[in-house]
C-alpha cells in the first residue's frame, strides 16, 4: 500500500474543488452575459493546452494554430451545410472535423517539421496566410462573408449551458491527454527533442514520428472545437476563423501560466481570455486592446519568461525551505531569461529503450 | 499578351529592387543577430506613414524626406534593440526574440491605427504621382516613381554592401556573422555591432516605406502582406544571405507580378507555394548555409 503525501493531498484536493467549481459555474451563475465568459474561456483551456501538447513539449513554436480552428470552423459550417444536418445532431459532427484537422496536421507537419526551430514558426505564420487566401478566395467558403452555422432553436437563457459543458468536456479531455502525454514515454520523447534533437535522434527516437504525432493530436482538438466555436457563435468569417492574434493569443496564455506544464495553459487562458472578452466590451478601450496585448506580452517574455506556474512553485518551495538548506535552487538560479529548463530527459529516453 | 508579360516582368524587376533593400535588412538582421524580425513589415508601414505626414505637412520632397526619415527609423531601430532585444539570452533566444518583435509590430500597428486610422492612404506628391509621369523605357511605359525608388534601392543596396565589404565595421559586422564568440575574443564589441546593424536593418525601411507608401495605398493592416512576402523572400534565398535576398526579392515578385496576368488573387499564394516547395528540396534555402540541424 502506497502511503499519499501530503502535497499530493493538497494537489487532489485542490483538483476535485476546481472541477466541482467548473461544473457548477453555469449553474450557480446563470446570467448568459457571464456563461458566454464561461464558454470562450473554456474554448481557449482547450486551444492553449492543446497547442501546449505540440509546442510546449517538443519546443517548436507554432504560430500557425489558427490554421487548424479554422478549418474546423469552416469543415463543421460545410459538413452541416451540405448534409442537412440540423440543431443537436451538429455535434455528432465533431469527432469527423477532428479527423480532418488531424489530417492537415500531418501534411502541414511533413512540410514544415523538417527545419530548424526558429524557420518553423515563420513556416506556420505562411501556412496560416495560405489558408486565410483560399477562405477568402474560395467560392465553396462563402468569401469574405464566411459561412452560417445552422440555426439552434434553443431559448435564450440556458442557450449556453449545453455549449459550456460541452467545452468543459473538451478543456478537462485536453488537460488530461496532455498529462497522459507528459508521464508517458513519448512525452520523454518528445521533451528529449525540445531539449537537444540531435542527441535524441542519437539515442534512437525517432524524432520526425514522435514530432508529427503530437501535433496531430494538438491539430486535431484544435480543429474540433474550432467547430464547436462556429456553433456557438453561429458564423465563421476569413479573418476571425484564421486570426493572427488568435496565434499570438495562445502562445501568450501558454507563456504566462508556465510553457511546457500541465496546468499554466490552462491558467492562462482563464486570466487571458474572459480579460480580452472584457476588453472588447468596453468602448473606451476600443483601439487599445492590441496594444495592451503587445505590452502585455512584452511583459511577460522578458520579466516573467517561465510563467506564473513555475515561477509561483519557486516562490512557494522558497517559502517552504526557509531557513534550510535549498537543495534545487540551483536549477532555479541557471534559468533568468530562458525558457523553462529541466535536467536532460535524453538520457532516461535511452535508458527507457 | 506578350507585350502585357513584358510589361509586367519590367514592372516586377523595378518592384523587387525595393522589396530587396527590405529583406537585406531583415536578412542582415538575422545573419548578425539570429533574429527573425516579424516587425519588419510593420515598420515599413510606419516609414511609410512618415514620409506621408512629413510631405503632408511640411510639402518637403519625399525623396528629401528620408534625409529625416532614415536617421529617425534608424534610432527606432536602436532603441527596439536596447529596450528589448539585447534582454533576452538562452537557447531559445531566436524564437524568443521572434515572439518579442511580433509583439512589437502589434503595439506599433495598434498604434498607426490610433493616429491614423483604418482608411487607406497612398503618398500622392504632385512631382512624381499627380501627374502620373510616366518614362518610355526600351519601349515599356514605366510609372516614374518605380524608376526613382529602383534607383534608391539600388543605391542604399550597393551602400550596405560597400559598408559590409569594404569597412571596419563592416568586417566586424561579418566577423560576428561568422563566429560571435570568436569575434568577442579579437576585442569586436559584439554588443555595439548588434545594436548599429539592427539599426541599419530597421533604417532601410524609411526607404522602403516611402517607396511602398508612393506605389501602394495602405493602412496599418498592411504590415502582414509586405511582412509574409519579406519572411518568404529571406527563407528563399537563405537566411542571412545578403545575395540570397537580392536575388530572391527579384525573382519572387517578378513571377508574382506574372502570375497576377492570369490569376490577381492568387497571386501572392505563388510566395507561399515556392516558399514550400523549395523547403521540401532544399530546408536551408536556396543559398542558406549548410547547418540546417544546428539549433
Amino acid at each position: 500500500v502506497r502511503s499519499i503525501s501530503p502535497g499530493t493531498a493538497v494537489k487532489g484536493g485542490l483538483l476535485v474543488a476546481v472541477i466541482a467549481l467548473a461544473i457548477a459555474f453555469p449553474q450557480v451563475l446563470t446570467n448568459p452575459a457571464v456563461t458566454t465568459y464561461g464558454v470562450f474561456a473554456m474554448i481557449f483551456v482547450t486551444v492553449a493546452s492543446a497547442w501546449n501538447i505540440f509546442s510546449g513539449n517538443s519546443g517548436y513554436i507554432s504560430l500557425g494554430h489558427a490554421v487548424f480552428y479554422g478549418s474546423g470552423a469552416y469543415a463543421l459550417g460545410l459538413m452541416a451545410k451540405g448534409w442537412n444536418v440540423e440543431g443537436s445532431t451538429v455535434f455528432a459532427l465533431l469527432p469527423l472535423v477532428g479527423v480532418i484537422g488531424a489530417g492537415i496536421a500531418l501534411v502541414f507537419g511533413l512540410i514544415a517539421l523538417h527545419v530548424r526551430r526558429h524557420t518553423f514558426i515563420v513556416i506556420t505564420i505562411a501556412v496560416f496566410f495560405i489558408f486565410q487566401l483560399m477562405a477568402f478566395n474560395f467560392s465553396f467558403t462563402g468569401g469574405s462573408s464566411g459561412l452560417n452555422s445552422p440555426f439552434l432553436s434553443w431559448p435564450a437563457a440556458t442557450y449556453n449551458t449545453p455549449f459550456y459543458y460541452i467545452a468543459l468536456g473538451y478543456a478537462a479531455g485536453t488537460i488530461a491527454i496532455a498529462w497522459a502525454v507528459r508521464r508517458s514515454r513519448f512525452g520523454l520523447q518528445l521533451r528529449a527533442i525540445r531539449d537537444d534533437e540531435d542527441r535524441a535522434r542519437g539515442l534512437g527516437v525517432k524524432t520526425m514520428r514522435v514530432k508529427l504525432a503530437a501535433l496531430v493530436i494538438s491539430g486535431a482538438i484544435t480543429a474540433m472545437i474550432g467547430g464547436v466555436w462556429f456553433y456557438f457563435i453561429n458564423q465563421v468569417q476569413p479573418q476571425t476563423g484564421f486570426d493572427p492574434l488568435f496565434d499570438l493569443l495562445i502562445v501568450l496564455m501558454a507563456f504566462l501560466g508556465g510553457y511546457g506544464t500541465i496546468a499554466g495553459p490552462a491558467l492562462g487562458a482563464l486570466i487571458i481570455e474572459p480579460g480580452t472578452q472584457w476588453l472588447n466590451t468596453q468602448p473606451q478601450f476600443s483601439g487599445l486592446s492590441q496594444i495592451l496585448l503587445g505590452v502585455v506580452f512584452l511583459f511577460v517574455i522578458l520579466v516573467l519568461p517561465r510563467g506564473i506556474i513555475p515561477t509561483g512553485g519557486e516562490w512557494a518551495k522558497k517559502l517552504r525551505t526557509r531557513g534550510r538548506p535549498a537543495v534545487v535552487a540551483t536549477v532555479a538560479m541557471s534559468s533568468q531569461g530562458d525558457v523553462p529548463p529541466e535536467p536532460p530527459v535524453s538520457d532516461k529516453v535511452g535508458a527507457a529503450q | 499578351m506578350a507585350r502585357e508579360l513584358y510589361q509586367q516582368i519590367a514592372d516586377g524587376i523595378l518592384v523587387g529592387g525595393v522589396y530587396a533593400l527590405m529583406a537585406v535588412g531583415l536578412t542582415l538582421i538575422f545573419g548578425v543577430l539570429d533574429i527573425i524580425n516579424i516587425a519588419q513589415g510593420v515598420l515599413v508601414i510606419l516609414g511609410a506613414y512618415l514620409s506621408y505626414s512629413i510631405y503632408a505637412h511640411f510639402h518637403i520632397d519625399i525623396f528629401v524626406g528620408l534625409l529625416i526619415t532614415i536617421p529617425a527609423m534608424f534610432v527606432v531601430g536602436v532603441v527596439i534593440h536596447w529596450a528589448f532585444i539585447r534582454r533576452l539570452r538562452g537557447t531559445e533566444r531566436t524564437s524568443m526574440t521572434l515572439l518579442v518583435t511580433y509583439a512589437v509590430a502589434l503595439i506599433v500597428e495598434g498604434i498607426l491605427y490610433k493616429i491614423y486610422g483604418a482608411n487607406q492612404v497612398q503618398i500622392n506628391e504632385p512631382s512624381v504621382n499627380g501627374t502620373k509621369a510616366t518614362i518610355r523605357l526600351l519601349g515599356f511605359y514605366l510609372p516614374d516613381i518605380y524608376i526613382y525608388s529602383f534607383i534608391l534601392a539600388l543605391v542604399l543596396v550597393a551602400a550596405i554592401y560597400l559598408l559590409l565589404y569594404r569597412t571596419k565595421f563592416g568586417r566586424g559586422v561579418r566577423a560576428v556573422m561568422q563566429d560571435e564568440t570568436a569575434a568577442r575574443l579579437i576585442g569586436i564589441e559584439v554588443n555595439r555591432v548588434a545594436a548599429v546593424t539592427f539599426g541599419i536593418g530597421i533604417a532601410v525601411t524609411a526607404a522602403g516605406g516611402m517607396a511602398y507608401g508612393a506605389t501602394n495605398a495602405f493602412n496599418a493592416n498592411s504590415g502582414y502582406d509586405l511582412i509574409s512576402r519579406l519572411l518568404a523572400i529571406i527563407i528563399l534565398g537563405g537566411l542571412g544571405s545578403v545575395g540570397g535576398a537580392l536575388a530572391s526579392s527579384v525573382f519572387m515578385i517578378t513571377l508574382e507580378s506574372v502570375v497576377g496576368i492570369w490569376q490577381p488573387t492568387w497571386a501572392i499564394a505563388v510566395f507561399y507555394a515556392a516558399l514550400i516547395l523549395v523547403l521540401l528540396l532544399r530546408p536551408e534555402g536556396l543559398l542558406g548555409k549548410k547547418a540546417v540541424r544546428a539549433q
